[in-house]
This record gives C-alpha cells, structure tokens and sequence, in this order.
C-alpha cells in the first residue's frame, strides 16, 4: 500500500484541525471605522439637553482639535468612563458629546450623577452621527483636528491607561 | 405557573437595558414601509444583505436592535430619495468596510475564498484525465 493514500485523509485531519482551533479562538467584534483620516461628515445637532448647546461639524473647523463622544445614558460603561472624560477635560481637553437615542430628562440626569464633562451635547435620535463617522456601539470616542478631520478612533469606554494616550493623539491632532 | 410568571420577571430585568435604548421612539422608517412597493422590494433586497453592526450575527432585515432600526431607516430613506441600493452599500462599506456587506467581495484577504475550489477543480480534473488516459 502506497503511503500517498494516505494524504487526502491527512489533509482532511488538518482542516479539521484549522477548524477546531479557530473555534476556540475568541471572536473579533470590533469593527474599526474606515473614516480615519477623512472629513468629519456633516451634521448639524439639537441640544440634548437644555443647559448645552447642541453640536455641529462646522464647530470642529475653528482651529482647535477637539473629542467627540459617543454615548447615551442608557449605557451602563458610559458610566464607568466618566470620570476619564472629567480627567481629559481637566488635561485641557475639549469635549463634545453626542448623545444617542436619549430624551433630555435622561441626559440631564446622567450629568447630575456622573458629572458633565462636555462643552456641548448634541442630540442624534436616528444614530445618523454615528453612522456618518462609521462607529457601531457606545461609547466610543474620536480626536478630530482643528480643521474637522477624524485623526482617531477608541473603541468601548475609555480606561485608566487610554487617558495618556487620548492626549497625545488630541496633542498632534493640533500640530 | 408561577414559575413561569418569575422567570418572565427575571427577563424583564434582564432587558432592562434594552428597554431603556428604545426609550425613544424608533427611527421612523425603521418599521414603517415605503409606499412605493417597487422600492421597498429594493430597499428589503439589500437590508437583508447589510449586516447590524450591534448583533453581527444577523442581517439588519432581521434584527430589532435599535440601531439596525436607524439603519433600515437610513436604507429607506436613501432608496426613496432615489439612491440605488449599491450606493448605499457602497456608502456603508465606506464607513465600516466589508463587515458591514454581507455580499461576497473579491478583495485583498478574500482572493483565496475564490481561487481555491477552481484550483481543486483543475486539480481534479487533472488527475481524473490522467487516470482515464491510462485505462484506455
């Protein structure tokens, strides 16, 4: 018996092999925007809750590099990223929120309780912000530069350890 | 009975966050069809080929997520305005790349996909011709 007879039987011992193994790989479920290094789209905001001004693009071509958060108060981890955004904010850091699918009692609420970061909050009750600028969850968060481009995206709640580096991006966004 | 009543309470709290997203009212036409039956037979053709960003697993023809509501709505509102749907998908797929078609693409990553059952093909063929050649 020719020791070739063997090799469909291997090559099929490998691609159950390649199957298993990525079965127990865990699962990549974050989708990156592709809008990194394009204009920011247009958008032109309501307030989101009465004691802010609400939000536009055309606020993000002054100059000055910026971050824009999306959240919602309905979102548990936006939570826990607030006192990272009071920090950003106390480094110097301007931030503009877009509320997602939220009524403006909530929002005021959530600003009494965990402390208000913003400068503004706009109001995006069709998720059209967040489907212009390519993100699929909250929170997340973008540097945009002074002339109203997108120069970087965080993924989930913002950490301790991403701190750092929201201002190091938020500081060459600005060169 | 009343367990069945429990576990329908337990539920409740464990949607509780769900329930608080759609404490606004969906996107208009997130449910609601376009008059135009033509256009929405488009508009349906390609939602249940886009996939919702928030429950990956699911075209966003077939899930409830709120966010795949404001997709549908952006879908309808776009092919209404006169959009064709390969625009759209282009526009998301500019956005959020191939995740977001679940159209297959020839790309940089995807080649092999379809470069290898016609390689196996030829292969086959290949050994099929050489077999049969020697029978004859």
């Amino acid at each position: 018996m020719s020791w070739r007879l063997w090799l469909p039987l291997l090559a099929f011992a490998g691609f159950l092999g390649l199957a298993a193994y990525q079965l127990t790989q865990p699962r990549d479920e974050i989708v990156e925007s592709r809008m990194i290094g394009k204009a920011l789209p247009y958008f032109d905001l309501e307030p989101a809750t009465a004691s802010l001004p609400g939000a536009a693009s055309d606020d993000f071509k002054d100059g000055q590099p910026r971050l824009l958060n999306i959240w919602a108060s309905w979102c548990l981890p936006c939570i826990a990223e607030a006192p990272q955004l009071e920090r950003l904010r106390n480094e110097g850091a301007t931030i503009v929120g877009v509320a997602i699918r939220d009524r403006p009692e909530d929002v005021a609420r959530f600003l009494e309780r965990h402390g208000n970061p913003y400068a503004a909050i706009g109001s995006d009750d069709l998720s059209e912000v967040q489907l212009g600028i390519g993100s699929s969850g909250v929170p997340e968060t973008f540097v945009i530069t002074g002339t109203g481009k997108i120069a970087y995206q965080h993924i989930g709640d913002i950490r301790e350890r991403d701190v750092p580096i929201l201002l190091e991006k938020l500081r060459e966004a600005g060169e | 009975m009343r367990s069945l009543c429990l576990s329908l309470v337990l539920a409740l709290f464990a949607f509780a966050p769900l329930a608080a997203q759609q404490s606004v009212p969906p996107a208009p036409f997130a449910y609601r069809q376009l008059d135009n039956p033509g256009e929405e037979a488009l508009a349906q053709e390609l939602m249940e080929t886009l996939r919702c960003l928030t429950c990956q697993s699911q075209s966003i023809a077939d899930s409830d997520a709120p966010m795949a509501g404001d997709m549908r709505h952006q879908v309808r509102i776009r092919i209404a305005a006169g959009e064709s749907p390969e625009e759209i998908r282009s526009w998301l797929m500019q956005r959020y790349g191939d995740y977001v078609s679940y159209r297959p693409e020839v790309s940089a990553t995807t080649w092999p996909l379809f470069a290898v059952p016609v390689l196996i093909l030829i292969a086959a063929l290949a050994i099929f011709r050489r077999r049969f050649a020697r029978r004859a």
